[in-house]
C-alpha cells in the first residue's frame, strides 16, 4: 500500500552508509529516523517506538558499529534481534488447568471478535485434541449476540449454554460453569460484551465474573487494525484483569499489525493466537518473527542484511 | 460529552514544557499528532504549516503557539473539504436509498439501528434490508433493531444472495412508498477481491432499480482505528464510490484524528458520530467540534 516498509527505508538510509569507512553520528541518525517512521506508520505506539528506537540505538553504538567493519549489516541485526524479543521470541501454547475444565474467558472491545475467536478456539481444540468444549453466552447486552454465539456453536457442533438476556451476566456464568461441571466438559469458553476499558461498571462485571470463575485464560481480543489507542486498551484490560493472553484478529487484511509490539511492549503478555478470517477454521498460532517481519514490512531479513 | 481529553491534555502538557518554540517543540508536536492516529504524513504537513505560522507571526510563547495549531487544525480540515454537502443527499422523489458499507465489527448494523430511528421520530417511512446474510447472528441483529425502532425489515433465509435481499427490499420500498431504504451489508476487508466485488454488484443492482440510487455510501469507520482506515476509504472508494462517512466508537479514548488524513487525500466528509451502543448515540458531524474536541484540554486552559 501506501507506505514504504522498512526495508526500502533501511535500503535508501543504508546506501549512504555504504563505501564509507566510517559511520557519522549523523549517518546513525538518519538510520534510526527511518526505523522510528516505519514503526510509526506500522502504527506502534509512539512511546513504544521511542523506547524501541533508543534501545537499538544505545546498543549500535555500544557495539562499537561506528567503527566496525559494516555498520548497515549490524544495524539491521539489531533492529531484527530487538524486534524478535519485544514479541516473544517462542510462541507461548494455551495455559490448561490441571484438572477440567479449562476455563478461558474472552474480553475486549466492541466488534474485536470475541464470539468469533471463542468458536474458532473451541473448534481448534476439538479438532486438535478431541475436546468436548462448551460455551456460556454471558454477552446480555448485544443485539442478538447470544443468536450469534448459538449460531456459531452450531456451525463447529460445540453446546452454548445461555439464559437469555435478563439474567446477570455473572449469574449466568454461575450457572454454566454448574453445568459444564455435570458435563464434564474439558473446556469452557465465556463469551462477554464487548466493552470501553474506561466504563468502570463494565469493567467490574468482568473483574466480577472473573472472581467466580477463576479462569485459566483471560484471553484479551484485540483489532489488529487498531492504532495507537492500542496500549490505553491494553493497559485498561490488563489492569483491572491481569489479562493471561491476547489474540490479535483480522490480520488477513492489509493492515501492519503494529499494534501487536505495543501490546507486548506495555501489558509484557504473549501474544498466543492470530484470526487470519471469519471461518471457523481461521485461526493460527502466533508466529513471533513473522509477526515482527510483518510490522516492519520486511520481507526477509537476511536478504537485506546480504544486499548491504 | 463524554468523550475525548487527552490529546488536548497531552499537548497542553507538552507546551507547558517548552518555554520557547525550537526544533524540540516540533519534534514533540509531531508525535503528539501521531499519538491521536492523524497519520505521519498530515502530522507532518501540520507542524510543516505551523512552523510557517510561527515564523510568520513571531511567536515566541507556548501560550500563543495554542491558538495558531487550533487555528491552523481547523482551517486544514476546512480546506480539504470547501463547499461540500455534509448532510445526507435525500431522493427528488421516490425511496432514500442508503448503502452501509465497511469492514468487519465497526459498527455498521448498529448505526442503521440508530440512524433508522432518528429518521422514524421525524415521521418517515423506513425499510431496512438485511443484506448481510453471512455473519453469523447478523440478520437477527438487525431484526431487533427493527424491532426496537418499529420499522420494517426485509430479511431472507441466511446465506442467500444478499444482492436479492437487496433486490426484494427496492421492490417493496417503490411498491409501499418507503421514504427512505437502509441497506445492512456484511463486513469485509478491503483486501478480499471477491467480496469488494459483491458489493459492487449489490450497488449495480440499486441503481438499476433506483436510477439516482444509492443517494448516499456511508462507510462506517472504527476511530480506534490506525492508519489502515486511510486504505479502507481508498478502495471502498474505489468500489462503492464511498460519499461519506460514519465515524464510530467516539465515546472511547480513541481522537480518530485518521479522518484528517482521509479528509485531506480523499476529501470525504464525516456525516455522523457514533457515541456508543444506545440508540440514541449518534450526532451529526459538525467539524468544528471534533476539531475542538481534540483539543478540548487545551482550550479549556485559558
Ligand atoms: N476478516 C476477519 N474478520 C473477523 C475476524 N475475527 C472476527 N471477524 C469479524 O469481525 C466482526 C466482529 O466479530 P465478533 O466476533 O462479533 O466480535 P465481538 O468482539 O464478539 O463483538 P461484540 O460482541 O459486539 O463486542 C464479525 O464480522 C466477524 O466475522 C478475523 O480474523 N478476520
Ligand atoms: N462504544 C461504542 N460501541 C459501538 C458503537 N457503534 C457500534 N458499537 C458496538 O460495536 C460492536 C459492533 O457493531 P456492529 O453494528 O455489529 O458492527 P458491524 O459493522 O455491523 O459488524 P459486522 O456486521 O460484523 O461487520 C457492537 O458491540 C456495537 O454495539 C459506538 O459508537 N460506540
Ligand atoms: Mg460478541
Ligand atoms: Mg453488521
Amino acid at each position: 500500500m501506501a507506505f514504504e516498509g522498512l526495508t526500502e527505508r533501511l535500503q535508501n538510509a543504508m546506501k549512504k552508509l555504504r563505501g564509507k569507512g566510517k559511520v557519522s553520528e549523523a549517518d546513525l541518525r538518519d538510520t534510526m529516523r527511518e526505523i522510528r517512521l516505519a514503526l510509526l506508520e506500522a502504527d506502534v505506539n509512539f512511546t513504544v517506538v521511542k523506547d524501541f528506537v533508543k534501545t537499538v540505538r544505545d546498543r549500535a553504538v555500544g557495539a562499537k558499529v561506528l567503527e566496525g567493519l559494516n555498520p548497515a549489516q549490524q544495524i539491521v541485526k539489531i533492529v531484527d534481534e530487538e524486534l524478535t524479543k519485544m514479541m516473544g521470541e517462542t510462541a507461548t501454547p494455551l495455559n490448561k488447568s490441571p484438572k477440567i475444565p479449562t476455563i478461558i474467558m474472552m474480553v475486549g472491545l466492541q466488534g474485536a471478535g470475541k464470539t468469533t475467536t471463542a468458536g474458532k478456539l473451541a473448534n481448534h481444540l476439538k479438532t486438535e485434541e478431541n475436546a468436548r468444549p462448551l460455551m456460556i453466552a454471558a454477552d446480555v447486552y448485544r443485539p442478538a449476540a447470544i443468536d450469534q454465539l448459538v449460531t456459531v456453536g452450531q456451525q463447529i457442533d460445540v453446546p452454548v449454554f445461555e439464559m437469555g438476556t435478563d439474567t446477570d451476566p455473572v449469574e449466568i456464568v454461575r450457572q454454566g460453569l454448574a453445568q459444564a461441571q455435570a458435563n464434564h466438559n474439558d473446556y469452557v469458553f465465556i463469551d462477554t460484551a464487548g466493552r470501553l476499558q474506561i466504563d468502570e461498571q463494565l469493567m467490574d462485571e468482568l473483574a466480577r465474573i472473573k472472581a467466580l470463575a477463576n479462569p485459566t485464560e483471560i484471553m484479551l481480543v484485540v483489532d489488529a487494525m487498531t492504532g495507537q489507542n492500542a496500549v490505553a486498551t491494553a493497559e485498561g484490560f490488563n489492569d483491572k484483569l491481569d489479562v493471561t493472553g491476547v489474540i490479535l484478529t483480522k490480520l488477513d487484511g492489509d493492515t501492519r499489525g503494529g499494534a501487536a509490539l505495543s501490546i507486548r511492549a506495555v501489558t509484557g503478555k504473549p501474544i498466543k493466537f492470530v484470526g487470519e478470517g471469519e471461518k471457523m477454521s481461521d485461526l493460527d498460532v502466533f508466529h513471533p518473527d513473522r509477526m515482527a517481519s510483518r510490522i516492519l514490512g520486511m520481507g526477509d531479513m537476511l536478504s537485506l542484511i546480504e544486499k548491504t | 460529552e463524554k468523550s475525548r481529553h487527552t490529546f488536548g491534555e497531552r499537548l497542553n502538557h507538552l507546551l507547558a514544557n517548552f518555554r520557547s518554540v525550537d526544533e524540540d517543540f516540533f519534534d514533540e508536536l509531531e508525535e503528539t499528532l501521531i499519538g491521536a492516529d492523524v497519520g505521519y504524513d498530515m502530522a507532518m504537513q501540520i507542524s510543516d504549516q505551523l512552523r510557517e505560522e510561527v515564523k510568520l507571526q513571531n511567536v515566541k510563547k507556548s501560550k500563543d503557539v495554542k491558538n495558531v495549531v487550533v487555528q491552523k487544525l481547523i482551517e486544514l480540515y476546512d480546506a480539504a473539504g470547501a463547499d461540500e454537502h455534509t448532510g445526507l443527499k435525500m431522493a427528488e422523489q421516490g425511496p432514500t436509498v442508503i448503502l452501509f458499507v465497511g469492514v468487519n465489527g465497526v459498527g455498521k448494523t448498529t448505526t442503521i439501528g440508530k440512524m433508522a430511528n432518528r429518521f422514524k421520530q421525524e415521521g418517515q417511512k423506513v425499510l431496512l434490508a438485511a443484506a448481510d446474510t453471512f455473519r453469523a447472528g447478523a440478520i437477527q441483529q438487525l431484526n431487533v433493531w427493527a424491532e426496537r425502532d418499529g420499522v420494517d425489515i426485509v430479511k431472507k433465509p441466511e446465506q442467500s444472495d444478499p444482492s436479492a435481499v437487496v433486490f426484494d427490499a427496492l421492490k417493496k420500498a417503490k411498491a409501499e412508498n418507503y421514504d427512505i431504504l437502509f441497506v445492512d451489508t456484511a463486513g469485509r476487508l478491503q483486501n478480499k477481491a471477491n467480496l469488494m466485488n459483491e458489493l459492487a454488484k449489490m450497488k449495480r443492482v440499486i441503481t438499476r432499480e433506483v436510477p439516482d440510487a444509492p443517494h448516499e455510501v456511508l462507510l462506517v469507520l472504527d476511530a480506534t482505528t490506525g492508519q489502515n482506515a486511510l486504505n479502507q476509504a481508498k478502495l471502498f472508494k474505489d468500489t462503492t464510490d464511498v460519499s461519506g462517512i460514519v465515524l464510530t466508537k467516539l465515546d472511547g479514548t480513541a481522537r480518530g484524528g485518521i479522518v484528517l488524513a482521509i479528509r485531506n487525500e480523499l476529501h470525504l466528509p464525516v456525516k455522523y458520530v457514533g457515541l456508543g451502543e444506545q440508540v440514541d448515540d449518534l450526532r451529526p458531524f459538525v467539524p468544528s467540534e471534533f476539531i475542538y474536541g481534540l483539543f478540548k484540554g487545551l482550550i479549556d486552559v485559558d
